[in-house]
């Protein structure tokens, strides 16, 4: 006879507890969708935006004090910025030959790079998938590719200026093998570490080769495929630079060159700041289209 | 061996060879399935019981001895003998429906139009009770829900065994539950054979018509084969004081922890 009288208490509990937090969730008032936008708005700048920009502000002061003194070999950052005034607010004039704006050198610089890692990572792709598959391309090829991928990308430079006896396909040459050196080992990765479980699918529903490559293999490999692209195309950036130094015409590493021996140390500067922005929007580009590509499973 | 038999397996030894060294795992293994029965196969781990299922699904060869299904020889894989795996193997980048489809697709290529094949995909995936998920990656799921949309996967392509290895092994005992009816539901109304490698005593039991026990490995063989003449459709709550039940129970207990313990800590 227990049993009722304790469901009865049960009851009330119940009914009791609600009303209480009916109250205490009256209090707070809900916050507009404005306020909660510029809330996330607001946590984003102060945990993202704020810190890199408190630390650039903090070295620009350092640089203008060490460097304001006279005689001091490098100019402050105020000079650069009055000195490469012209340069900052014109990035597109064009007087003929070689005294162009910057977004003219950055775009030759950038073109090249396009040709060279396009190459790259159609030739990287297939020989990653060529080392992966199979163990007799894996024993054959990657001692050789351990090696070659040690070749400084300059040291390329000399020989493929005698091959192609042309500064441009030399140019792009040399960056098609700098990149292609990580696409093709993280891809070949990628092949070998897809989970025998997928293959086993494949097996039951019987897949065929070419079903298998494009349902399973690519997809499968995509995470590690797009970690390779990510390097080569920063390797990429990081080459042209010093193979345009060296073969000269349109670029961003022959306005470097060619400011040194003029002695604009400002438009080196400047020029600095442009390349690693670049490159900065370049992997950010690539790491987008991975995220796009592989549905955010590269990340998992 | 009689020539009748639905799924035999004939003699089988299986004996992997690295460096030099032999390991024997199975040994002369012969056992007949009859069309629509359910079969368990339980044992302690390392006893082999996954490779005898690999060499049914066609994924491991044998070094001796035969499968026959429908009196045909099994030396590949194949969607007549669909393996649901252990951890579920969905392909992340594809959703739940993309999943059962990539199946549906490739193994009703010829026989079925696109339309009928969305149909069927989506007639397996309702079959799991996954309709309300079926756009979210495996990611996006339970493990449970995973399960079944391996089950799904497997169902899809009408296989004639279905092989189930330790399907619910990776999930909490609630889901595990709730997924053992699910599958003696779905069973109850295709009549599948099916084949599944277990090591939980009341699972096997519940689900099966015949529980093969195996003993430990090295070289292990079957045992013992458990006949279970348990009424269908079965009762989890009504089974749990029936007498076959605990005698089947019991059976099963005594053999894996009496005569075959298993002596290697693992």
């Amino acid at each position: 006879m227990s049993a009722p009288v304790l469901k009865l208490d049960d009851a009330r509990a119940t009914k009791a507890a609600p009303a209480a937090e009916v109250v205490a969730f009256r209090a707070p008032k809900a916050p507009s969708p404005i306020a909660k936008r510029a809330r996330r708005v607001f946590d984003w700048a102060a945990t993202t935006l704020i810190p890199p920009l408190v630390v650039l502000a903090l070295l620009l002061l350092f640089w203008e004090l060490i460097c304001s003194r006279p005689g001091s070999a490098l100019p402050p950052p105020s000079q650069v910025v009055t000195d490469t005034w012209e340069l900052i607010v014109d990035p597109f004039y064009d007087r003929g030959g070689l005294d162009k704006g910057l977004f003219w050198h950055l775009l030759a610089s950038l073109q090249r790079v396009a040709v060279g890692y396009a190459i790259a990572v159609v030739v990287g792709v297939a020989l990653g998938v060529l080392v992966g598959q199979s163990t007799w391309a894996m024993r054959g090829l990657d001692p050789i590719f351990q090696i070659l991928r040690t070749v400084p990308p300059l040291a390329w430079l000399p020989l493929s200026l005698a091959a192609f006896r042309d500064g441009q396909p030399s140019a792009i040459f040399v960056i098609f093998i700098t990149s292609v050196w990580p696409i093709i080992i993280n891809t070949a990765v990628g092949i070998r570490n897809i989970p025998t479980d997928y293959s086993n699918v494949a097996k039951v529903i019987r897949l065929n080769g070419f079903e298998y490559f494009t349902k399973i293999m690519i997809p499968a490999a995509a995470p590690y495929i797009f970690t390779g692209l990510r390097i080569g195309v920063g390797l990429s950036w990081l080459a042209i630079v010093a193979a345009e130094m060296l073969i000269g015409g349109v670029g961003i590493g022959f306005f470097i060159w060619d400011a040194w021996n003029s002695s604009n140390i400002s438009d080196i500067i400047l020029a600095l700041v442009y390349v690693g922005v670049v490159g900065f929007i370049l992997d950010r580009i690539v790491a987008f289209i991975a995220n796009a590509v592989t549905r955010g499973t590269a990340t998992a | 061996m009689s020539a009748q038999a639905f799924l035999s397996i004939q003699h089988v030894d299986k004996a992997f060879s690295r460096g030099g060294v032999t390991n024997e795992v199975l040994k002369d293994v012969s056992l007949d399935v009859h069309e629509g029965e359910y079969i368990s196969i339980i044992g302690h781990s390392g006893c082999g019981k996954s490779t005898l299922l690999n060499i049914v699904a066609g994924l491991t060869g044998v070094t001796k001895g035969v499968v026959f299904l429908e009196g045909k020889v099994v030396d590949e894989p194949g969607p007549d003998r669909a393996v649901v795996f252990q951890n579920h193997s969905l392909l992340p980048w594809l959703t739940a429906y993309e999943n059962v489809a990539l199946a549906v697709d490739k193994v009703f290529a010829k026989t079925k139009s696109k339309a009928e094949r969305h149909e069927w995909t989506m007639r397996q995936i309702e079959l799991v009770n996954m309709a309300h998920a079926k756009d979210r990656r495996p990611s996006e799921i339970s493990g449970g829900m995973k399960q079944r949309i391996g089950i799904a996967r497997a169902l899809a392509m009408q296989p004639k065994v279905l092989l189930l290895d330790e399907p619910f092994g990776a999930l909490d005992a609630l889901t595990r539950t709730h997924l053992q009816d699910q599958v003696m539901q779905i069973q109850a109304e295709l009549k599948n054979t099916v084949l599944m490698i277990t090591h939980d005593v009341d699972e096997a039991v519940l689900l099966s018509d015949r529980i093969v026990m195996m003993t430990n490995g090295p070289s292990a063989r079957i045992g013992e084969v458990l006949s279970v003449p348990l009424e269908r459709p079965r009762k989890r709550l009504e089974l749990v004081s029936d007498r076959t039940y605990i005698a089947a129970r019991a059976a099963v207990l005594k053999f894996l922890y009496e005569r075959h313990r298993f002596v290697e800590a693992a």
